[in-house]
């Protein structure tokens, strides 16, 4: 019998799309993941709200921080779904997209064009966006990979989960992620993330942000009709002429192998806070194995040399 | 709705603090009102770097300064004296080896206790150990101090007593073959993460270690040895000095702007004293030829050296992971490189 190896070996050698085949589970579910469509978020927090009150994720600080309606900042040990919103201001588009936004339509001209154009003219329309970033669940998990202890490791959904009775709380996942996910709980020294609500999956339910998301915006199901459903959104908005949407962590062919939760994007992935093209750190693993060996030889070599050197 | 439709002066009646700025640069759109991007070609790569708000992309390293770059240096010296000891063993140099034994075992079992110490919950060190897991450095690591540990502690044991010689050599033979892996692996734990300044320098990460270690482990044993034995300790402080000041020369050249925090703020700061002691106790070492004081001077310095190296290093990676510039520029740049994720919006 095959032992199953869900603690990622087998994502350095793997180059399936099937992680959790191959982590070794013969008969699995099909993998599962979610399309989070950032054009129609209404940035409710509803998500956020959710995923609190399901996982008792504690309390991660009130704080006002100025950064528009956002006052969680970003993704972390007890933040596992993470709202961002941006200001943006952006070449005007003739298309509504039925996001909030402020200042003239496109395209008005100017009530007197004698006068100087006004800075909607000249800087384009002010642009709101929103987007509930959460765990990518990789296909190549730097976080998984980098565990020492096995704690993390990869279900039978394809999700990438840490069993909190294993970890001791390393910190090795924590600068691994090329997401910035997943942090350390302070107060009890372990590692925490998304789990992709691994206890709601094994009972048929769907996670509880995406349970939550009144828009739709979360949607959650089997990574292939996602993609699918996304690639179909993306060429609805591109045939309306809002050129700006894009896909981001869909591709199997991107230095993570794809995400398991990807995302509709209407600006850079870096005004969201998202790397424009991670990759898993544990792809040059083997070259560092190498140079570490070659460096090992060379430490032996000059000791030989110097304690031959005074032989004369 | 905006005042704006209705005032004379476009935006004038707008309550200023509406739009909240953020901190990623905004770029001008191009007069003339073309817009749609489908089909453009990319934007020329934007010296202009945008980001949310300036958040790093990374979450901060949560390894304590003290404990972890405390680690690199002990793991150098540890690992670089177990090869001394033998070396000094082989040529007869006795009191050598004997410093390079103890040294070697101090700095191993303070090295476990920095690693064990830094873990969010000590008691579950062990789990360490449950599985054996070769993508993941520190796990190797741990099975490697597992065997590594013990046998310095053997050696030393044997050497200090004078009893069980036959156990003590092959102890001693035992650290010396783990030993350059002990110092060379630690580049590895740090490389094997998406902070910038460690990973980019992964290629020559593991050469400043092995150097760095060889230099302590010099220090260490010019500080202990007799004024006779002095030749062997300084000749592989000189080598490992050089190794290290060379590879991470290479390094900060090769890696482009991702080297910056190696040069600049605190942690640049950190390797210029480190490089500075270096090249100070090798000249002091090479210059107090056969004197006491200066061997025990230079081989503070050098030992110094060492430590205040790994802690620059240390804090560099924690800079480039705070900084999203470090994160962000290289990934687009060589998204544009590679002709893809051309930006979609007019610029
Ligand atoms: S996004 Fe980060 S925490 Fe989530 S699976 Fe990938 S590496 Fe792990």
């Amino acid at each position: 019998m095959k032992l199953p190896d869900r603690t990622g070996w087998s994502s350095l050698v793997e180059t399936t799309q099937d992680p959790a085949g191959g982590s070794g589970y013969g008969d699995h579910p099909p993998r599962m993941g979610f399309f989070t469509d950032t054009s129609v978020c209404i940035g409710c927090k509803a998500c956020e709200v959710a995923c609190k009150e399901w996982n008792h994720v504690p309390e991660d600080g009130l704080d006002f921080t100025g950064m528009s309606y956002d006052n969680t900042g970003g993704l972390g040990a007890d933040s596992w779904r993470h709202v961002a919103f941006i200001e943006n201001r952006r070449p005007v588009s003739t298309v509504d997209l039925g996001l909030p936004a402020m200042g003239p339509p496109a395209g008005t001209p100017g009530i007197r064009p004698d006068l100087p154009a006004s800075a909607d003219e000249e800087e384009g329309q002010l642009q709101w966006l929103m987007a509930s970033d959460v765990c990518k669940h990789c296909t190549h998990a730097a976080c998984l990979d980098v565990c020492p202890t096995g704690s993390l490791f990869r279900t039978e959904f394809g999700t990438v989960v840490v069993q909190e009775d294993i970890c001791n709380g390393c910190g090795y996942c924590i600068p691994a992620c090329p997401y910035g996910v997943i942090d350390q709980r302070k107060e009890d020294g372990r590692a925490w993330k998304c789990t992709l609500c691994y206890d709601r999956l094994g009972e048929g339910m769907e996670p509880a942000c995406a349970k939550a998301c009144p828009t739709d915006s979360i949607q959650f199901g089997p990574l292939d009709e996602l993609r699918e459903r996304a690639q179909a959104r993306v060429e609805q908005l591109h045939e309306k002429g809002v050129d700006v949407a894009r896909l981001y962590g869909h591709d199997p062919q991107d230095g993570v192998g794809g995400d398991g939760a990807f995302f509709l994007l209407l600006e850079e992935p870096e005004v969201y806070g998202l790397p424009p093209d991670p990759v898993v750190t544990t792809r040059d693993l083997p070259d560092m194995w190498r140079r570490a060996g070659v460096a090992a030889a060379a430490l032996v070599a000059g000791m030989a040399a110097a304690a031959l050197g005074g032989r004369s | 709705m905006s005042d704006a439709r209705v005032t004379r002066e476009g935006l004038e009646g707008v309550r200023p603090g509406r739009e909240a700025s953020s901190d990623y640069s905004t770029r001008r759109p191009r007069k003339g009102g073309r817009r749609g991007g489908r089909g453009e070609q990319p934007t020329v790569p934007d010296a202009d770097f945008r980001s949310y708000y300036g958040k790093p992309v990374l979450n901060k390293p949560v390894w304590s300064p003290q404990d972890i770059a405390g680690y690199l240096f002990l793991g150098g010296l540890a690992g670089g004296s177990s090869l001394l000891a033998a070396a000094a063993a082989v040529r007869g140099e006795e009191r050598l080896a004997r410093v390079a034994k103890v040294g070697a075992a101090s700095a191993g079992v303070l090295s476990l206790a920095a690693l064990v110490h830094d873990l969010g919950k000590p008691t579950r060190f062990l789990h360490m150990l449950r599985v054996v897991k070769v993508t993941s450095p520190m796990n190797m690591g741990s099975w490697l101090l597992a065997g590594y540990v013990p046998t310095t502690l053997v050696a030393a044991a044997c050497e200090v007593t004078g009893r069980l010689r036959p156990v003590g050599a092959a102890a001693t033979a035992g650290a010396a073959v783990m030993g350059p892996a002990v110092a060379s692996y630690t580049a590895v734990l740090i490389a094997d993460t998406a902070v910038p300044a460690w990973h980019d320098g992964y290629r020559e990460m593991p050469f400043v270690f092995v150097g760095s270690g060889a230099m302590a482990a010099g220090g260490l044993g010019l500080l202990g040895s007799s004024q006779r034995a002095q030749g062997l300790p300084r000749r592989v402080a000189q080598l490992g000095s050089l190794a290290e000041l060379s590879s991470s020369m290479l390094m900060e050249r090769r890696m482009g702007m991702v080297a910056e925090p190696y040069k600049k703020g605190r942690s640049g700061a950190l390797m210029r004293v480190g490089q500075v002691l270096a090249v100070a106790g090798n000249v002091t070492a090479l210059l107090g030829r056969g004197n006491r004081a200066a061997g025990v001077a230079a081989g503070t310095t050098l030992m110094l050296s060492s430590a205040i190296t790994r802690f620059g290093i240390f804090s560099a990676g924690i800079a480039s992971a705070q900084d999203p510039r470090y994160t962000v520029q290289p990934q687009r740049e060589r998204l544009t490189n590679a002709g893809r994720g051309a930006r979609a919006d007019a610029g």
